[in-house]
């Protein structure tokens, strides 16, 4: 039968087919972070096992690491957390990429950085936006601490083989709109348990005209979508990708050249049959803002706060609590909602290319009076590389912080986060009540979106605020 | 890891679909490098006010709730963060086994739970439930009705019976290896473990072919 991409790589990772119908899978690469694994290596401690591979495992803290001050880490709990990934690397013979590393920085986001994520292999990390790695045609999903600690012990995973989903974009995108549009008008459309159970594979003209930034962004989100692990097929742009740069785990020469061979079958064949599928068309996507507490609460920038019986797939207690919670009245059409902070940041759009285009939205512009402004690049490298571009001016000389890479805001773990009653456009990927703070109420959005919201003080649609 | 054959104790209702695992943990506690403590922090953000004192107004918090081991929710319950500390603070706070509804949409079966969850909490034999949405409505209703209701969660069986005066039973599917887990309270990495000839024999292949 014709595979997809996802039964190719599975296949070729199966060790043994298990007695209760599941499938021991070998993991190519292990990602680990300072909050999921502590229980897991202390676990492991005791049970007197070893770290299986400590050269297929790699480790960096990012979670909740201070993005100002870093030398001086006052929450001496955060502060033991991270002092226990190092003493656990050190311990088990893990490599490390801690705050000294000029490499360190969000783990979804130091991974392709470092070549380490590949075509064709299996990726985990304690931490459910890994199929953010699924970008580059490469199986890679979230895991608990317990499954860190089987990984850990083992470098496989019994695991269900799960269904597949496969999703067309068509056409082209209109100027502005992102990839963050994209995967934000997905999961509208089918709902955040829509792809439960199943890992979805991304196709069409408009993902393939997608950079490798913004196919990140569409892979990282699918969880967002239930679905544990989101791919495309690699094709010239992630083999240039990987050819550039310094990738120090990227095959270099002739065993690029090798490699390269075997990444072209990475494709699903014109007939292979998934158990879902969905079209969209590209073109007529605008803008997304979210209007509630969860990625699927979504509307068109254009579009209004909804009336609590009009929106399919949530009850009308549902969509009453979002909106109490938001504080958010039906019928106020989104641009007039009014901001006081915008973060932009996150293993979703903390790269070097959303960086870019948010300076290019501030370059000439302030931000509005009484917005404070976030921009917490991904890692240390897109840092150096936003510092080498001039893009630090620009962020600070229109009225943002600029600070040092980590996970920020998107979760609030460290020192970062909305007061109660904030409200903030967020470039990150979960609205959650909470989230970002206590209380705080979170709007996920583009870059370009979140840019452009922090000089109006207010939501705009950016296809036309920019010609103004 | 403790078996899971069957238990019986009292129904709690959560009427809110996607309860995600921020709001069953809210991050500020999973600094912690134990697997234990989380159980006093479960549900934090909704079970009490800024002062610290209970919320009235939290489902979970009304004195009939008390002693609930057995949480009934709606859709695609355990939602978004992979954290595992959701499950150990669910479970510290004494939930045995949860209950939630699967949905039909688009002439396909959207599970009760989230992936990464359901795993998580098979590990540490905290069972799930997958019923139709009118089962879980009537748990609710007959919950609502009858103060301290009692069921009983069944594995073997896969059945949950609600002890009324006269008893309510629902059939529930499970994966078998799921089951099996559970009921055998295996330990799953030792299990992996036997099979190290077959690691090593697919590594040595393996290997070869990975790029470096």
């Amino acid at each position: 039968m014709s595979q997809t991409l996802f039964q190719k790589i599975w296949d070729r990772h199966v060790v043994t087919k298990l007695p209760d119908g599941r499938d021991l899978l070998y993991i190519d690469r292990h990602l680990v972070h300072e909050v999921t694994s502590p229980q897991a290596f202390e676990s492991l401690r005791m049970s007197r096992r070893k770290v299986r591979r400590p050269e297929l495992t790699f480790a960096t803290m990012d979670h909740n690491v201070p993005t100002s001050d870093r030398a001086n880490i006052r929450d001496p709990i955060a502060k033991a957390q991270i002092d226990a990934l190092s003493a656990n690397c050190r311990d088990f013979g893990v490599t490390l990429y801690d705050l000294c590393s000029d490499r360190q920085g969000i783990v979804h986001i130091i991974g392709p950085e470092l070549g380490l994520t590949l075509p064709g292999t299996t990726i985990v990390c304690g931490d459910s936006h890994t199929s953010t790695h699924g970008a580059f045609g490469t199986l890679a999903f979230g895991i608990g601490t317990s499954e860190v600690e089987h990984v850990l012990a083992t470098q496989c995973l019994p695991q269900k083989r799960p269904k597949t989903f496969r999703v067309d974009f068509t056409g082209r995108l209109a100027p502005y709109v992102t990839a963050k549009d994209m995967v934000l008008k997905l999961i509208g459309a089918i709902g955040t348990s829509g792809g439960t159970g199943h890992v979805m594979e991304y196709g069409g003209e408009a993902i393939r005209s997608l950079s490798m930034e913004g196919r990140m962004t569409i892979c990282n989100m699918s969880i967002e979508a239930g679905a544990r692990a989101g791919m495309i097929a690699p094709d010239e742009t992630t083999f240039q990708y990987l050819a550039a740069g310094n990738r120090p785990f990227a095959p270099k020469g002739a065993a690029f050249e090798a490699a390269l061979a075997s990444w072209r079958t990475l494709r699903s064949e014109a007939d292979a049959a998934y158990d879902l599928s969905l079209t969209i068309e590209a073109s007529a996507i605008a803008p997304q803002v979210t209007w509630g507490t969860n990625p699927g609460m979504v509307v068109d920038v254009t579009g209004r706060v909804p009336e609590p019986d009009a929106v399919p797939g949530y009850s009308r207690k549902d969509v009453e609590q979002a909106l109490a919670y938001m504080g958010l009245t039906p019928g106020t059409p989104m641009t007039q909602i009014a901001l006081d902070t915008v973060f932009i940041g996150s293993c979703t759009n903390a790269r070097i290319e959303d960086l870019r285009a948010a300076a290019k939205i501030f370059t000439g512009r302030k931000v509005a009076r009484g917005v404070r402004v976030l921009v917490v690049p991904g890692s240390q490298q897109v840092r150096r590389q936003a510092e080498a571009e001039g893009l630090h001016e620009v962020f600070v000389s229109t009225g943002c912080e600029w600070r040092q890479s980590g996970c920020s805001m998107c979760l609030g773990m460290n020192p970062d986060q909305l007061k109660p009653g904030e409200r903030c456009a967020s470039t990150s990927n979960r609205n959650f009540e909470g989230r970002q703070g206590k209380g705080g109420r979170t709007h996920l959005v583009s870059p370009e979106m979140a840019a452009a919201a922090a000089i109006a003080g207010q939501f705009v649609d950016i296809r036309t605020w920019g010609s103004r | 890891m403790k078996p899971f054959t069957s238990h019986r104790g009292v129904v709690a209702t959560l009427d809110r679909a996607n309860v995600d695992t921020d709001q069953i943990i809210p991050k500020q506690f999973l600094k912690s490098i134990a697997r234990t403590g989380f159980g006093a922090n479960l549900f934090h953000d909704w079970r009490y006010r800024a002062d610290g004192s209970p919320n009235p107004d939290f489902e979970l918090n009304a004195p009939r709730f008390t002693d609930a081991s057995i949480l009934v929710a709606r859709n695609n319950f355990g939602c978004g963060s992979s954290r595992e500390h959701a499950v150990w603070a669910l479970h510290e706070y004494g939930f045995k086994a949860i209950v939630a509804p699967w949905q039909e949409r688009l002439g396909k079966r959207v599970p009760a739970f989230a992936d990464i969850f359901r795993s998580n909490a098979t590990k540490n034999g905290v069972l799930t439930v997958e019923l139709s949405e009118a089962e879980v409505e009537e748990i609710f209703q007959m919950v609502g009705r009858y103060d301290g209701l009692h069921a009983t969660v069944d594995l073997e069986c896969g059945r949950v019976v609600l002890h009324l005066p006269e008893e309510l039973a629902f059939h529930f599917d499970i994966d078998p290896a799921v089951k099996e887990h559970l009921i055998r309270g295996l330990d799953e990495i030792a299990l992996t473990l036997t099979h190290a000839a077959s690691i090593a024999s697919f590594e040595s292949h393996h290997d070869a072919q990975l790029p470096r």
